[in-house]
C-alpha cells in the first residue's frame, strides 16, 4: 500500500509547487479560484453553455437541429404549452398531452413520495432493531439502487406482462388474469410501485442515519415507564426524526418530478396517457424518433425546470434552517 | 559519416514512404446497422469476403440497436458527422445527407435498370442521384394461426374478403377454441394505413398537403375502436403504451394466443424459427375496404452519406454489396423479399426447409401489385413520420377510452398543421 | 454529529438486547418486512436470471415454468432426425409415451419409441410434451462470440475508472473551496450549481454533441468522460461533509506552515474518505449504466461501451427477447460484483454521510 501510494505522493508534491507560487502571489483567494477552476471550467462547457442555448431553442422554431439555422419565434412555443380553456382540464389545452403529463406527474410525485417515504421509515426503523445480520438486510434492501433504470423497467415489465410471471402465479392460484399494464389504475399503481423499489433503499438508509442520532437515553426513560411501542414512536422517534424526512421528502421529490426512464420502458407512458409524464413528453416532442420539435420541448423544460427550482429553493431553505437548529443544540 | 548519414536518410524516407502507403493502403468503410433478425450476421459475412479480395479496403460493420439508431444518426448526420454507409428506414426525411453515387459507380445504367423503382424514395426530389438501394422491400399483411380455424371449424374467409368479414370469422375462431385474441394489428400508423386506404382513405388534399381525416380514414379508424371495444382485438397492444411507440403481437401470435396478425412480410423469418410446428401459420391476401385491398408497402435501405471521406471506396463497396449474386445471397438467406428487379424476375431459392415459409414469401410477393397509389405516396412523403405519429397517437387514446373518435381526428389535424409549420419555418 | 462519531454510540446501542427472551409483536413484523423485502427485492433478479436461460420458444410460453425446459427428443429408428417426446392419452383412456413423427393440421402422428411399427393418429389436444431441464446457454455465447465483448468491456471499464477518479478529484477540489473558503459570491455559485440539477439531461443532449464536435471528441472515449465529471450532486455531497470537518485542524496545519494544497490533500481528503467513498459508488453506478450519451458521442464499434455493445437486439421490428434478456444480466453482473465486495462500506457509508 505504502509502495503503491508513493507515486500519488509524487504527483501531488509535483503539482503543489505551482499552486504554492499562486498562494504566494494571489493570497487565499487566489487558492480559492484555483480549487474551483476545473469544475467550473468543465460545468460551464458542458453544462451550463448548452442550458443556454436550450433557453435559446426555446424561442425558436423550425427544423433545423443546430441554433444557426433555427427561427426566433418569441414567445409562441410558450403561449402554445400555456394556450388551455381550463388547466385542470388537459383535453381543453392545445397542447393536451403535456398537460396530461403536468396532471400526471403532480399525482406521481403525492402518491409516490407518500408511498416512498412510509415504506423507507418502515424498512429504517426495521434496519435500526438489533436483528441478526444487520449488514446483510441493508444490503438487499440497497441493492435495486445500483440497478440502471433501463433493467429495472425491463425486469418488472418481463414480471408484469399479459403472459408474466405474476399472472402466471395469479391463474395458477384460481384467479383472472390481470391486464396490469393495460388498466389505467394497474399502470400508475405499478410504476410507482416501482420506482419506490428502486429507490427505497436509499432513503431507508438516510432514515437510519437519523434514527441512529437519536439520542438513546431517551429511549431508556421511555422503557423505564413502561410506554408502549407504537407511543414512542408517535411520541419520540418521529418528533426527533423530523428534520431528516423533511430532506427526504424534498430529495424524493425532486426525483419525483423528473420520473421518466424505468417508467418509460416499463409502460411507455400508456395505457393511453395514463403514465404519461412530463419528462415523457420533452422526450418525445423534442428527441426521440425523427419527428423533432425542439422548440417546444425547450420550452417545456424551462416550465419544468422553473417548479423544480422552487423544489430546490425549499430544500436549501430547509437545510439552513436544519443548520441553525443544530447550531442552537 | 556522411555516408551513413545519407544512408540513414534514405532508409527513413523509404520506411516513411511504406508506412505512409500502408496506412493509405487499408481505408475503412464503416457501415452503420441494425438488425431485425439474421442480417447482420449476413452482412458481417458478406462484408468478411469483401475484405479478403480487396486489402485496401476494411468494411466494418457498426451493429447497434434500431431506437438508438434512429435517435443519434440524424443528429450527427446535422453536424456533418457519421458513418459512410447506413442502414436507414425513414430515408425520404434523411435524404438530404446521402451521397450521390451515380458519377461514383461503376455501372450506373445497373443501377437504374434494377433499383429504379425504389431510388425516388431515396434521394431529395427532384434529382436523379443514385444514393443506395433497399435491403428489403416489405408488405404490410395478415398472417393466420390455420390450425385454430380448424379446430374451431372455421372455413377460411376467401381472398377478396372484406376486413368485416375476417373480424367475425376470427372472432368466431377465437370464441368456439377459447383464444384470448381474435385479432391484433401492429400498434403503428403505418400498418393501419393500408386498410384506411382499402376504405378509401386519400391522406393528401387537393393542394398536395396532408389531409388525414377524409371519409376513408375515418370508416377504418372506426372499426378500429369498435374492435377493441367488442373484444375481437385486444388492448394490450394500442391500448398499453402510449406516443407513437411500436407494439408487435409477435410473442402472442407465436404463443398460439392470436386467431390474425397483421403485420408484415418481415416476420416470416422469425415465426419459422420460433413457432417450429407448434400450429400452422399463414400468410393471407390482404382484406379489403369498399374501395380496394391494399397493402403498405416499406422497407430499409442501404445508403451511402455525404460526408464520407472515402467516396472512391464507399462506391467500391456499393458496388459489390449491391452485385448480383452477393445480393442473391443476401435475401435468399435473410428471408427477405427481393428490391432488385433482376433478382425479383429471375425468383429465389429462399434457403429454408420450411413449407409455411415458403407459402407466405409467395403470398406476400404476390401483393405487391395490388399496392394502391395512394400507399406509395404517403410512404414517400418527407414527413411521414410526423402523420403517422399523430394518427398512431391519437388512435391509441381512443382505443384506451380516453378521447371520442371526434375529438382524435380534431387532434390528428392539429398535430400534423402543427409539425408541417415547424417544418416549413 | 458525524458518521464517525456517531458509531460508536450505534454500537453500543445494538449490543442491548430489547426485552430479553420474549417475542414482542414488533419482532414478528420486523421479521415479516425483512423476509418479504428479501423476496421482492432478489424475486425480480433471479426470475431474469431464470428467463435467460430459456430458449426463444420457451420464453414466450404461458404459463412460463420456472426452470428452462425443452421438449425432451428420442431417436427412433427409421427416421434420421430425433423425434419430439410426448404423453398421449389414447381413446382407450390410457397414457403412453409417444414420439411425434409429424403434425397435420390439428392431428399427429405419433410412433412407439420402443416399438417403431406401432403408429398411433390422435388429436393434438391429446398430447402433452415431455420435457426437462435444459438451460439455454447459447443466449450468451451467441452474442458475445459474435461481439468483441473484452473491447465493450475494456472501454466500459476505462470511461468508469478513468471518469470515476476525475469526478472525485474536480469535485472535492470544488466542494473544499466551497465549504472552507469565505469569498464573495460562494453562496450563487452553490446555488447555481445546484440548481442545474433540474434540467433532465435528455434536454442538453443536441447543444451538448455541438460541444463535443466541436472540441473534436467525437468518436473518443473522452467525450463520453469530460462532460460527465462535474456532477452537481457530487458537490453538493462532499460539500456537506467537509463541513462537518473543524476549521481548527485547517488552523493548525496552516501555523505549522502547510501550503494550501497540502492541506487539502493531507487533511481534508483523507477525512473526507466515507463520502468520497459513496460519491465513487455512485459515480460508477451512473457511468457503467450510462446509455444514450455514449451511443451519440460513439459511432465506431471498437469504441462501444457494454451497454451499447450489448443492446443492439432491438431490431425495428422484432426485439430478440432472449438476448436481450441474456445480455441485461451480463451487464448487471459487474455492478452486483462490485457491490458484493464493498456492500458493507457502501450501505455504511451513506447512512454515515447522512446527506445532511
Amino acid at each position: 500500500m505504502h509502495l503503491l501510494l508513493a507515486p500519488v505522493r509524487w504527483l501531488m508534491h509535483l503539482i503543489g509547487v505551482p499552486l504554492g507560487w499562486v498562494q504566494r502571489t494571489f493570497g487565499m483567494g487566489g487558492m480559492a479560484a484555483v480549487f474551483l477552476a476545473p469544475n467550473l471550467l468543465v460545468f460551464s462547457v458542458f453544462i451550463v453553455f448548452p442550458i443556454g442555448v436550450n433557453v435559446w431553442y426555446s424561442f425558436t422554431g423550425g427544423a433545423a437541429l443546430f441554433p444557426a439555422g433555427r427561427v426566433f419565434v418569441g414567445t409562441e412555443q410558450y403561449d402554445l404549452l400555456l394556450a388551455c380553456d381550463s388547466y385542470l382540464d388537459p383535453f381543453s389545452c392545445r397542447q393536451d398531452r403535456f398537460w396530461k403529463g403536468v396532471h400526471n406527474t403532480a399525482f406521481f410525485v403525492v402518491a409516490q413520495v407518500a408511498a416512498m417515504v412510509a415504506a423507507a421509515l418502515i424498512t429504517a426503523l426495521v434496519l435500526n432493531r438489533e436483528i441478526r445480520g444487520r449488514g446483510f438486510w441493508r444490503a438487499v434492501f440497497f441493492f435495486p439502487v445500483l440497478l440502471s433504470p433501463v433493467v429495472v423497467g425491463l425486469m418488472w415489465k418481463w414480471i408484469l406482462l399479459r403472459d408474466g410471471a405474476l399472472n402466471a402465479l395469479l391463474v395458477s392460484l384460481g384467479y383472472q388474469r390481470i391486464e396490469f399494464l393495460t388498466d389505467p389504475q394497474w399502470a400508475m399503481f405499478w410504476v410507482i410501485f416501482v420506482s419506490v423499489w428502486a429507490h427505497l433503499g436509499f432513503y431507508a438508509l438516510i432514515l437510519l442515519a437519523g434514527l441512529q442520532a437519536i439520542p438513546h437515553d431517551v429511549y431508556e426513560a421511555a422503557k423505564m415507564d413502561g410506554t408502549p411501542a407504537m407511543r414512542v414512536f408517535w411520541r419520540i422517534t418521529l418528533p426527533l426524526l423530523w428534520p431528516t424526512m423533511l430532506v427526504v421528502l424534498v430529495l424524493a421529490s425532486i426525483r419525483a418530478v423528473q420520473v421518466f426512464d424505468d417508467a418509460y420502458v416499463l409502460t411507455g407512458g400508456g395505457p393511453g396517457t395514463a403514465t404519461f409524464f412530463i419528462v415523457q413528453y420533452i422526450y418525445e416532442t423534442g428527441f426521440a424518433g425523427a419527428a423533432r420539435n425542439l422548440g417546444l420541448a425547450a420550452a417545456a423544460s424551462m416550465l419544468m425546470a422553473l417548479v423544480l427550482v422552487v423544489l430546490t429553493l425549499a430544500q436549501l431553505g430547509i437545510t439552513a434552517w436544519r443548520d441553525r437548529q443544530e447550531g442552537k443544540r | 559519416m556522411k555516408q551513413f548519414m545519407t544512408a540513414a536518410a534514405v532508409t527513413l524516407t523509404a520506411a516513411t514512404f511504406a508506412t505512409g502507403a500502408w496506412a493509405q493502403a487499408k481505408t475503412d468503410v464503416r457501415i452503420m446497422w441494425y438488425s431485425d433478425g439474421v442480417e447482420g450476421q449476413v452482412i458481417r459475412e458478406l462484408a468478411g469476403r469483401f475484405n479478403q479480395a480487396n486489402p485496401d479496403i476494411n468494411i466494418v460493420i457498426d451493429e447497434i440497436a434500431f431506437p438508438a439508431l434512429v435517435q443519434t444518426l440524424p443528429v450527427q448526420l446535422a453536424s456533418g458527422q457519421g458513418p459512410d454507409i447506413a442502414r436507414v428506414v425513414d430515408l425520404p426525411g434523411l435524404a438530404p445527407h446521402f451521397l450521390d453515387l451515380r458519377p461514383l459507380v461503376k455501372d450506373p445504367a445497373y443501377w437504374d435498370a434494377n433499383f429504379g423503382a425504389f431510388l425516388p424514395v431515396m434521394r431529395p426530389a427532384g434529382s436523379n442521384a443514385i444514393t443506395g438501394y433497399m435491403t428489403q422491400v416489405t408488405v404490410t399483411g395478415p398472417f393466420i394461426n390455420k390450425t385454430l380455424f380448424e379446430q374451431a371449424k372455421v372455413p377460411l374467409p376467401g381472398p377478396k374478403a372484406t376486413w368485416d368479414e375476417w373480424a367475425a370469422a376470427v372472432k368466431k375462431v377465437a370464441d368456439a377454441t377459447k383464444t384470448p385474441i381474435p385479432l391484433a394489428i401492429d400498434r403503428s400508423g403505418h400498418r393501419v394505413a393500408g386498410p384506411m386506404i382499402s376504405y378509401g382513405a386519400k391522406w393528401f388534399g387537393a393542394d398536395g398537403r396532408p389531409a388525414v381525416t377524409d371519409e376513408g380514414f375515418r370508416k377504418m379508424a372506426k372499426r378500429l375502436v369498435d374492435w377493441h371495444n367488442d373484444g375481437t382485438m385486444s388492448k394490450s397492444l394500442w391500448g398499453s403504451v402510449s406516443g407513437r411507440t411500436y407494439r408487435g403481437a409477435n410473442e402472442e401470435f407465436n404463443n398460439g394466443q392470436v386467431v390474425m396478425y397483421m403485420s408484415g412480410s418481415w416476420q416470416i423469418g422469425q415465426f419459422a424459427t420460433q413457432i417450429k410446428d407448434a400450429f400452422d401459420w399463414v400468410a393471407v391476401p390482404t382484406p379489403c375496404g369498399d374501395v380496394t385491398c391494399s397493402p403498405m408497402p416499406g422497407g430499409a435501405g442501404l445508403v451511402a452519406i455525404k460526408y464520407t471521406k472515402n467516396p472512391q471506396q464507399v462506391a467500391r463497396v456499393m458496388d459489390y454489396l449491391a452485385s448480383e449474386p452477393v445480393l442473391r445471397e443476401f435475401y435468399e438467406r435473410t428471408l427477405f423479399l427481393p428490391a432488385h428487379k433482376g433478382i425479383a424476375e429471375k425468383g429465389l431459392n429462399f434457403r429454408t426447409d420450411v413449407q409455411h415459409v415458403k407459402d407466405a414469401l409467395s403470398t406476400f410477393a404476390a401483393q405487391v401489385p395490388t399496392i394502391s397509389p395512394d400507399a406509395f405516396r404517403i410512404n414517400s412523403y418527407p414527413l411521414q413520420t410526423q402523420v403517422f405519429g399523430a394518427v398512431i397517437t391519437r388512435l391509441g387514446q381512443a382505443v384506451a377510452g380516453e378521447l371520442p373518435l371526434e375529438q382524435a381526428y380534431a387532434r390528428i389535424d392539429e398535430d400534423i398543421a402543427n409539425a408541417l409549420k415547424e417544418a416549413g419555418r | 454529529m458525524t458518521g464517525i462519531a456517531e458509531s460508536g454510540g450505534v454500537l453500543r446501542f445494538l449490543t442491548r438486547r430489547r426485552n430479553e427472551g420474549r417475542i414482542h409483536w414488533t419482532d414478528v413484523a420486523t421479521w415479516m418486512w425483512l423476509i418479504s423485502g428479501l423476496i421482492l427485492m432478489f424475486g425480480p433478479v433471479i426470475w431474469l436470471g431464470l428467463s435467460s436461460l430459456k430458449t426463444r420458444a420457451a420464453l414466450t410460453e404461458f404459463p412460463p415454468t420456472l426452470l428452462p425446459l425443452a421438449t425432451k427428443e428420442v431417436r427412433v429408428e427409421g427416421f434420421a432426425n430425433p423425434l419430439p417426446l410426448f404423453v398421449v392419452k389414447l381413446e382407450d383412456g390410457t397414457e403412453r409415451e409417444l414420439a411425434q413423427v409429424r403434425r397435420v393440421g390439428i392431428r399427429a402422428r405419433m410412433v412407439d419409441p420402443a416399438d417403431p411399427t406401432k403408429t398411433f393418429d390422435v388429436p393434438i389436444e391429446a398430447r402433452t410434451a415431455v420435457r426437462e431441464v435444459s438451460p439455454a446457454w447459447e443466449n450468451y455465447t451467441e452474442p458475445l462470440q459474435r461481439f468483441a465483448f473484452v473491447r465493450f468491456f475494456g472501454n466500459s471499464l476505462f470511461v468508469t475508472i478513468v471518469a470515476t477518479i476525475i469526478t472525485l478529484i474536480v469535485n472535492s477540489m470544488a466542494a473544499f473551496a466551497l465549504a472552507k473558503y469565505q469569498f464573495r459570491g460562494r453562496g450563487a455559485i452553490m446555488a447555481f450549481i445546484v440548481s442545474t440539477l433540474m434540467i433532465p439531461l435528455s434536454v442538453i443532449l443536441i447543444p451538448l454533441f455541438m460541444v463535443i464536435n466541436g472540441l473534436g471528441l467525437f468518436n473518443s472515449l473522452w467525450g463520453v468522460i469530460l462532460p460527465t465529471v462535474a456532477t452537481p450532486t457530487g458537490v453538493f455531497l462532499l460539500r456537506q461533509y467537509m463541513l462537518t470537518i473543524p476549521d481548527e485542524m485547517l488552523e493548525a496545519a496552516r501555523m505549522d506552515k502547510a501550503s494550501e494544497w497540502q492541506i487539502y490533500w493531507r487533511i481534508i481528503l483523507p477525512l473526507t474518505a466515507p463520502a468520497l467513498a459513496v460519491l465513487a459508488i455512485f459515480s460508477v453506478m451512473w457511468r457503467w449504466n450510462d446509455f444514450l450519451w455514449p451511443l451519440i458521442v460513439l459511432s465506431r464499434q471498437e469504441l462501444f461501451t457494454l451497454q451499447i455493445g450489448l443492446s443492439s437486439f432491438a431490431g425495428e421490428l422484432n426485439v430478440q427477447w432472449h438476448y436481450v434478456l441474456a445480455m441485461t444480466f451480463v451487464t448487471m453482473l459487474p455492478v452486483v460484483f462490485v457491490f458484493g465486495l464493498l456492500q458493507r462500506f457502501i450501505t455504511t457509508g451513506i447512512a454515515g454521510t447522512g446527506m445532511k
